[in-house]
């Protein structure tokens, strides 16, 4: 529910991360989002296009790339990767796990832009 | 026109992060316990925090609190009758407290320094979805489950439920008449967040309360 906050937070950054490319258009923005970090892809989505408006971001696409929850097994001694998030269970020996060492990523990853052509004489 | 990929690695909530950050490290200068008290609607948290305020202020600590609500100054004035300073954050609409929001409050709060504090309390926005993603720079994240609720809230949002340092039941009163199945409430909250420290409570009775002041009060002497 706090998507729209989320999204203009990246209309944001996007837009500072322009200033290194005059005139430049985005076409996709990549995000890495975790599996624990309380947001929904389809939420996302929707609110992207409503903040992108009026920017420079205007009709791109928002590819979200979603992380499934990795835990540290103490006794397996390795990263596990959870099926789901209603048990925080090592999948391999049943051990609860405590460690979380994946899954409240919300980033953006990178952008694709379009440049703007040198104008010269 | 040419295509070009820009890396960013950018946290979306890295001014959220960095502000938490420096709050932390002022709180911890000051020398005070925050807590973040983190619920749905109705589960009690102005309650709870109620008779904490009371109970502390009985003992002599030094307390204070921040509350988060989309509207209305109701409980900053219940809680304000228990002695001790209480601001209202109103966020006319938004569904969680940022540590912005935070920041700007200590700032204009007359008569209150964390420094002359022992316990800040911040009573979040009734919601267990959002509030799990902002931090605020709190030393302990006590998530509240009442028994009315229903025993597998921890299963339908483990990300908050994941995110906690302690876990509080309240009105344990009414555990009986509701039916609530207490072993099943453990075993889920610890399916989610193993080894948690759970309180098991009632505002009402002032069940429970002699531990959760106890692990509050051995809390601020290992902060120091």
């Amino acid at each position: 529910m706090h998507e729209l906050s989320i999204v203009s937070s990246i209309v944001d950054t996007v837009t500072e991360s322009l200033a290194a490319y005059p005139g430049a258009r985005v076409k996709e923005v990549r995000l890495r989002v975790g599996a624990l970090a309380s947001v929904v892809r389809e939420s996302l989505e929707f609110c992207y296009g409503i903040a992108a408006q009026g920017t420079a971001l205007e009709g791109s696409l928002l590819v979200v790339h979603v992380l499934p929850v990795v835990m540290h097994c103490e006794p397996c001694g390795a990263d596990v990767e959870l099926e789901g998030v209603q048990s925080f269970r090592c999948p391999r020996c049943g051990q609860p796990c405590s460690d979380l060492r994946q899954g409240r990523e919300l980033e953006i990853e990178a952008i694709e832009i379009e440049e703007a052509d040198e104008v010269k004489r | 026109m040419t295509t070009r990929i820009v890396e960013l690695r950018r946290g979306i909530l890295k001014k959220n992060d960095e502000l938490a950050a420096e709050l932390r490290n002022r709180y911890a200068a000051a020398g005070v316990l925050v807590l973040n008290l983190v619920s749905s609607p109705g589960t009690g948290k102005t309650a709870f925090l109620e008779r904490t305020l009371r109970d502390l202020n009985t003992r002599g600590a030094r307390v204070a609190a921040l509350v988060g609500d989309l509207e209305t100054d109701n409980d900053a004035r219940r809680l304000a009758a228990s002695g001790a300073p209480v601001r209202q954050i109103n966020t006319h609409g938004i569904c969680h407290l940022d540590a912005e929001m935070i920041s700007k409050h200590l700032e204009y709060w007359e008569g209150v320094a964390l420094g002359g504090l022992d316990y800040l309390f911040i009573e979040n926005v009734g919601n267990l979805v959002c509030p799990s993603s902002y931090d605020l720079g709190e030393a302990i994240r006590v998530v509240l489950l009442s028994v009315t609720e229903g025993e597998d809230k921890p299963l339908k949002y483990p990300s908050m439920f994941n995110s906690a340092d302690a876990a509080v039941i309240t009105k344990m009163d009414l555990a009986g008449p509701c039916g609530f199945d207490r072993e099943t409430a453990l075993r889920n909250i610890n399916e989610i967040r193993r080894g948690i420290r759970i309180f098991e409570t009632s505002s009402k009775t002032g069940a429970g309360m002699e531990e959760w002041l106890a692990y509050l009060e051995e809390k601020r002497k290992g902060q120091g």
